[in-house]
């Protein structure tokens, strides 16, 4: 049987739990990976690692966190997403809400929620 | 000079596992730092011989063709004091790899009794995130530390 978006939610709240050392209500829908709960870039990695094992999925570099968009001139130049990189993103991660990027495309503002983790496993288990 | 943090592996699996052993010695100048008339180790350097024995383990993985580095120590726990005289038995396995990096788990023991649980992340910095260069050679497994791994083969007998 198909897992609810709860039971998704309250394994991806234990992954994040024990891969950040937050507590569990530290970790709420909105709460941001970077800045609410402290994530450093080799906590993506650690992050990827538990959910693969919780989930029983396989997560290809870049598709939960397409970080190399980041280091790339034609999608990223002065801290802004350009409209190449803003449709690269949307195309790559159906995951992700993109209303505030749409409305300024600063890349400060592209933050990683506890809902884009549970989103992205969603569509995983889905497909 | 590195300062090599374990003496000697007994056994290693590629790819899998690793047992690497440290012998405690009174002679150990950093023993008498920490708390002077109780010599023990200090915790951070049983995370070292632990990061030692699984970042081996990691790099021979891929045949020492990426620079491995501890990123992150995700827990360590511990149970007991080390002393001079103990023989600590450090067991490593690898729970996951990637060409990012790879997450390893493992015990240290003296005498067969848990003396610590700790689990590390690893990172290949060559492919990290944000991009950044490193020097071209591979700085972190340098001969000493290939001459450790070979302490595996070491039990033949020895010819003069």
């Amino acid at each position: 049987m198909a897992m609810s978006r709860d039971e998704i939610y309250q394994k991806v709240q234990g992954v994040l739990v024990d891969a950040l050392g937050v507590d569990e209500e530290e970790v709420t829908p909105r709460a941001t990976l970077r800045g609410d709960l402290g994530a450093e870039s080799i906590d993506f990695l650690d992050i990827a690692f538990r959910l693969e094992k919780a989930f029983g999925i396989k997560i290809p570099r870049g598709e939960m966190f397409p970080e190399d968009i980041f280091n790339n001139t034609t999608y990223v130049q002065g801290g802004r997403i350009t409209p190449a990189g803003l449709e690269e993103l949307k195309k790559r991660m159906p995951h992700f809400d993109f209303t505030e990027l749409d409305k300024d495309p600063d890349i400060n503002k592209m933050q990683f929620t506890v809902d884009t983790v549970v989103n992205y496993i969603e569509n995983k288990l889905k497909s | 000079m590195r300062w090599i943090w374990i003496d000697k592996f007994t056994q290693f699996a590629p790819g899998k596992s690793a047992t690497a052993i440290k012998c405690v010695t009174l002679a150990e100048e950093h023993l008498h730092d920490l708390y002077p008339d109780f010599p023990i180790v200090p915790h951070s350097l049983i995370v070292e011989g632990m990061a030692q024995t699984a970042g081996i383990l990691v790099g021979e993985a891929s045949q020492f063709r990426e620079k491995v580095i501890l990123a992150k120590v995700g827990r360590a726990t511990f149970h007991r004091l080390a002393r001079p005289g103990d023989t600590l038995v450090f067991e490593a396995r690898i729970e996951q790899f990637s060409e990012q990096g790879a997450s390893a788990s493992g015990t240290v023991r003296i005498g067969g009794e848990l003396l610590a649980e700790i689990e590390l992340m690893f990172s290949h910095i060559d492919r990290n995130m944000a991009g950044m260069a490193f020097p071209e050679h591979n700085f972190v497994f340098t001969d000493q530390f290939k001459q450790v791994l070979g302490t595996c083969r070491s039990d033949a007998p020895i010819s003069l």
